[in-house]
């Protein structure tokens, strides 16, 4: 409808008795042209008709494979579940997953569990829970019930607006602008908030994308986006391979070459996601990059997620950007942005649950903020977030002691991998390091690579995550997380390693 | 190519089509695309249930403020407790710990688990236990927590249904399914219509006729989703119909949700049986299939917190169930919170049996209330709300009759009550009205409001057909008769101060209407005879 309402105007803009009686023909012919070019892709999501010849091998080879997967499991027996459900019940061989749970049923604690698994492999920081616990102890009661007595229990039991109190909002936003050293400020009334980043990635995906449309996502990346993104939303991720040789920093020209090839493939990019600070490898990107990335995404007129959940936890001399500052500065369409934050990493405090959804985009802000009815925040967690997010002084003194704590400690975990002989790639933020221990694996392969995992995990106890869990094209690669670590448990994780490396 | 060459010929146009095309398709370009889920309006909040919360935004009622405002009906939250749950707060200000004491702070903020508190889960198994009189037995280890009921029961249709098929759910049914089980997973759902003539209840019957429409139209059915105490009747389900429901979902290999988040709403706690009762009456017979939603927004009236919960007897249903609340997990600090309050069995038992009693009283007066008013309600036996029939009150008997009533109570009588259209009613002219979510004072401003509506000019039932046409004139005409009947009792009352005498008044009135009635039930016979053609 979008393109005949315009082009009536144009004609009767420039009226004329020849024109009129050739427009409406011509019109016609083009109106056909334009259909059938234009069919196959935007038509992608409705009820799949087997019979549309135009969709490309691969659409329907996708779906002919989601049909073999319901046939099996008719015949499977009574009160089967949907394929979507079972998708996951498969995935649970990932390494990723597995050395998760080996570690959560039995894990090491100095003192009570010496023996026990020690955990590389979680992105949570342990590292200044005291200043939150200390002042939660002696903050939590006027935060919840003396401001006003008569908020108490009304303000927080009844129904609350799914996608966050305006309270948080405004707290969340000014947490964010000090974050970013006030070099930009949030508006809030451009967040949603979701009950922690899990939700709000699948939110703005489930916004951004339909089903069988794919985004770019430059690996290695973030496990956990195969199943937060993939598996409810049908939507495919395409892995953009970076390089060792340039400490796996984003590559336009590869992005351009995934782009052309699945539209080769009929598959239809909707987005570029990327994480920055980058997780697994911990390197930020530079402004010249995200220039890059937005002209591509312009140029291609896709969306741009930038998930900067780590933004806080950067250290060393890199000072990190966002990509809302480059917005800020340069001209760039704005409705094409989209900013994923949460309070997990840079809070420590992932139990709380709270994730942000940031964007120019008021569609996507009025559909993610309905969908955030199934991912609410619970009211008295969000109260108190809004006085602890509220008192500028712990805030800034927090951020400053985390940052210096996460620097000690990356720097004493890498110069200890070093005098193992593993090397590092060069990192600024994050949780955790990238380690390359491709010269330890046996055969220079994705099977080397998991033998060495599994060597670690099952020999020396430790669970590091593999590099092909985020589809790091060179094996050999393993993200190690050093903020769940006590200082004085790096001595004994790296004769742990060390015992894995000499029995080689 | 064919297109060009007919283009050719007026080449003059031809370039400025191709000027024209460019451009347009560079302005399509400035627009970003989004998902259809988002650009579409399959959220289903164009409904009036959504847009009479709108009107109630614009201009809600305050008794000092806006006494002329919208007062809002159509909620179902629970307020009629919250001095319960303030003086527990206030008498344990430290064991609520509000989940930050100094103990335990650690696993509290790192805590991911997505099988949630195990103190907690522990507590919701027994508060759940409790509220079914023990009759049902509760394994933590099956519980999953979800973000709200709401949650829950996506997370079960994404689980059960792929994107086409469907589930059954008995109508009239609560009007938020409509969005909450379709927009993202592309499920559908099927209503199976009960009616007025046996009191809404579910029979094998309608079941089976909607899964057989279900077939018919090409979905595949998934399960059957029934709300007990249901949502918006405010009825409990009885035991043989429940028995009924799961031999059907058998029968059809099926899965079977039982949305139980009303239970401890239910005003005497013998009326209601749970699903789970009936999977251990019969050993656990056919339980691969069944899972029980529960939330603790309606019985605790603690929707801010956001706590809903699956129980489900099939294993690989609760191990991905578990997986996917990964997209809706609760705060720890909340979990932690509410564990010890609901681990106060103190506090529980009294909460439950006061709440129920507060509902109940409740519950009867605005029953009356309406009664006063000429209005009848469906018998309910639980819920934050009852179910009225105004179907005597449109003009006509369509849904367009029903929601120009309800547009009309909604401007002028100023309530905001959910049509039984939005419910999907197969029956013009019911409507849910909520009465816990606000004061007892406003509460009686809404039955004031309703009465002088009723008092009103209101609109009579525009009557179509001859034969039933005299048939209703009659029936006026009787009612109206017995009315001023009534009227001459009020006065006799009133005159005569002799107990005696009005009892004898009273008896010789009861006489006379009887007499009265069978001349005109006679009178009605003939003229109905009278009309009908002569047959055999």
């Amino acid at each position: 409808m979008r393109l005949i309402v315009p082009l009536q105007a144009v004609a009767q803009g420039r009226g004329g008795l020849v024109l009129g009686s050739l427009i409406p023909c011509a019109l016609f012919y083009f109106l056909q042209f334009y259909l059938r070019r234009h069919r196959p892709s935007s038509s992608s999501s409705p009820p799949p008709s087997s019979s549309d010849s135009n969709l490309s091998e691969l659409t329907s080879m996708h779906r002919s494979f989601s049909r073999n997967l319901l046939s099996t499991r008719g015949s499977a027996g009574p009160s089967c579940i949907s394929s979507r459900g079972a998708a996951l019940a498969r995935g649970d061989d990932n390494p990723y997953y597995v050395g998760l749970k080996r570690c959560a049923e039995d894990p090491y604690d100095a003192s009570s569990n010496p023996d026990g698994f020690v955990q590389l492999g979680l992105a949570e920081n342990r590292l200044s829970l005291d200043l939150i616990r200390d002042w939660l102890v002696s903050n939590w009661k006027d935060s919840l019930l003396s401001e006003e007595q008569e908020l108490s229990v009304r303000g927080l039991a009844t129904y609350q607006p799914h996608d966050g109190l305006m309270e948080l909002k405004m707290a969340v936003s000014e947490f964010m602008g000090h974050i970013m050293q006030g070099s930009i400020s949030f508006n809030p009334s451009q967040l949603v908030l979701t009950a922690g980043a899990t939700p709000a990635v699948e939110i703005l995906s489930f916004c951004l994308a339909d089903a069988g449309n794919a985004f770019l996502v430059p690996s290695p990346y973030y496990p956990g986006w195969d199943r937060d993104i993939k598996w409810r939303t049908g939507i495919e991720l395409i892995p953009v391979p970076c390089r060792s040789t340039n400490n796996f920093n984003i590559s336009i020209p590869a992005l351009e070459r995934a782009f052309n090839q699945s539209k080769k493939r009929g598959v239809k990019v909707r987005a570029v996601i990327v994480s920055n600070p980058n997780n697994p490898v911990g390197n930020l990107i530079d402004q010249e990059t995200l220039i890059g990335l937005l002209d591509f995404v312009t140029e291609k007129n896709i969306h741009l997620i930038s998930d900067e959940i780590f933004a806080g936890s950067t250290y060393g001399n890199d000072q990190f950007v966002s990509v809302a500052e480059i917005l800020d500065v340069e001209n760039f369409d704005k409705s094409r942005v989209h900013i994923i934050y949460g309070l997990s990493k840079d809070l420590s405090i992932p139990g709380f649950r709270i994730g942000v959804i940031y964007s120019h985009n008021e569609n996507v802000l009025a559909a993610s903020s309905k969908l955030a009815r199934f991912s609410s925040i619970s009211a008295p967690t969000q109260r108190l977030l809004v006085s602890m997010l509220s008192d500028a002084r712990f805030i800034s003194e927090y951020l400053a002691i985390n940052r210096e704590r996460l620097q000690n400690m990356q720097a004493l975990f890498v110069d200890g991998l070093k005098e193992l002989g593993i090397k590092c790639a060069s990192s600024s933020g994050g949780l955790y390091c990238w380690a390359d221990m491709s010269k330890l694996i046996g055969s220079y392969s994705e099977k080397g690579e998991l033998q060495l995992w599994d060597r670690l995990l099952n020999v020396a106890k430790v669970n590091a995550t593999p590099g092909s869990t985020c589809h790091c094209i060179e094996p050999g690669w393993f993200r190690c997380c050093f903020s769940t670590l006590e200082k004085s448990d790096i001595p004994l994780v790296m004769e742990r390693i060390r015992t894995v490396i000499q029995s080689n | 190519m064919m297109l060009t060459g007919l283009i050719a010929p007026f080449h003059f146009s031809f370039t400025w089509f191709v000027a024209c095309f460019l451009k347009l398709t560079t302005m399509a370009k400035s627009c970003v695309p989004l998902s259809e889920l988002a650009t579409s309006n399959t959220h289903g909040e164009d409904s009036p249930y959504f847009a009479g919360w709108k009107a109630y935004d614009e201009e809600p009622y305050d008794a000092a403020e806006n006494p002329s405002g919208v007062i809002q009906m159509g909620l179902a939250e629970n307020q009629v407790s919250f001095d319960l749950l303030e003086e527990y707060l206030e008498q344990h200000p430290e064991a609520t710990g509000w989940g930050c004491g100094i103990s335990g702070f650690r696993e509290n903020a790192l805590f991911q688990d997505y099988r949630g508190l195990r103190a907690f889960r522990q507590a919701m198994a027994t508060f759940m236990e409790k509220i079914r009189g023990e009759r049902a037995k509760f394994d933590p280890e099956r519980i999953v927590l979800t973000a709200g009921a709401t949650a829950a029961n996506e997370l079960l249709t994404f689980i059960l249904a792929d994107p086409g098929d469907c589930l059954l759910i008995p109508a009239p049914y609560y009007p938020g399914f409509d969005r909450d089980l379709r927009w993202r997973t592309g499920a559908n759902i099927i209503p199976v219509h009960c009616n007025s003539s046996n009191g809404f209840q579910i029979t094998t019957q309608n079941l089976e006729a909607a899964f057989a429409e279900a077939v018919a139209m090409g979905f595949r059915v998934r399960g059957v989703l029934i709300t007990n105490p249901s949502n918006p009747l405010g009825t409990t389900i009885s035991r043989p119909v429940l028995e009924e429901i799961l031999v059907f979902a058998a029968r059809n290999d099926i899965h079977l949700i039982s949305d139980e988040i009303y239970s401890g709403s239910v005003f005497s706690p013998d009326e209601f049986v749970s699903m789970a009762e009936i999977v251990e009456e019969r050993g656990y017979k056919d339980c691969e299939r069944v899972h029980v939603v529960y939330s603790l927004s309606k019985d605790l009236g603690l929707p801010g917190f956001r706590v809903g919960a699956i129980y489900s007897y099939n294993d690989r249903v609760v191990t991905t169930a578990r997986k996917m609340s990964s997209f809706t997990l609760v705060s720890s600090q909340t979990q932690k919170m509410l564990a010890s309050m609901l681990s106060d069995r103190v506090f529980v038992e009294n909460y439950l049996e006061t709440n129920r009693k507060r509902l109940k009283e409740r519950h009867d007066y605005i029953v009356e209330g309406l009664k006063d008013a000429g209005i009848e309600c469906l018998r309910g036996n639980a819920g934050l709300f009852c179910w009225m029939n105004l179907a005597p009150l449109l003009k006509e008997t369509t849904r367009e009759g029903e929601l120009e009533l309800w547009k009309l109570i909604l401007q002028e009588v100023k309530l905001n009550i959910s049509p039984g259209s939005s419910c999907h009613c197969s029956e013009a002219g019911w409507f849910r009205v909520c009465f816990a979510n606000m004061s007892q004072r406003t509460l009686e401003v809404a039955l004031r409001r309703m009465r002088n509506f009723m008092d009103g000019p209101t609109p009579i039932r525009r009557i179509t057909s001859l034969p039933f046409k005299a048939e209703m004139a009659l029936k006026q005409k009787a009612y109206s008769d017995l009315e001023s009947q009534a009227h001459l009792q009020i006065y006799l009352k009133n005159k005569h101060e002799d107990a005696l005498s009005l009892l004898q008044e009273e008896a010789r009135i009861k006489d006379e209407t009887i007499a009265h009635q069978q001349t005109l039930i006679n009178l009605m016979k003939a003229e109905l005879a009278k009309t009908r053609p002569p047959s055999g």
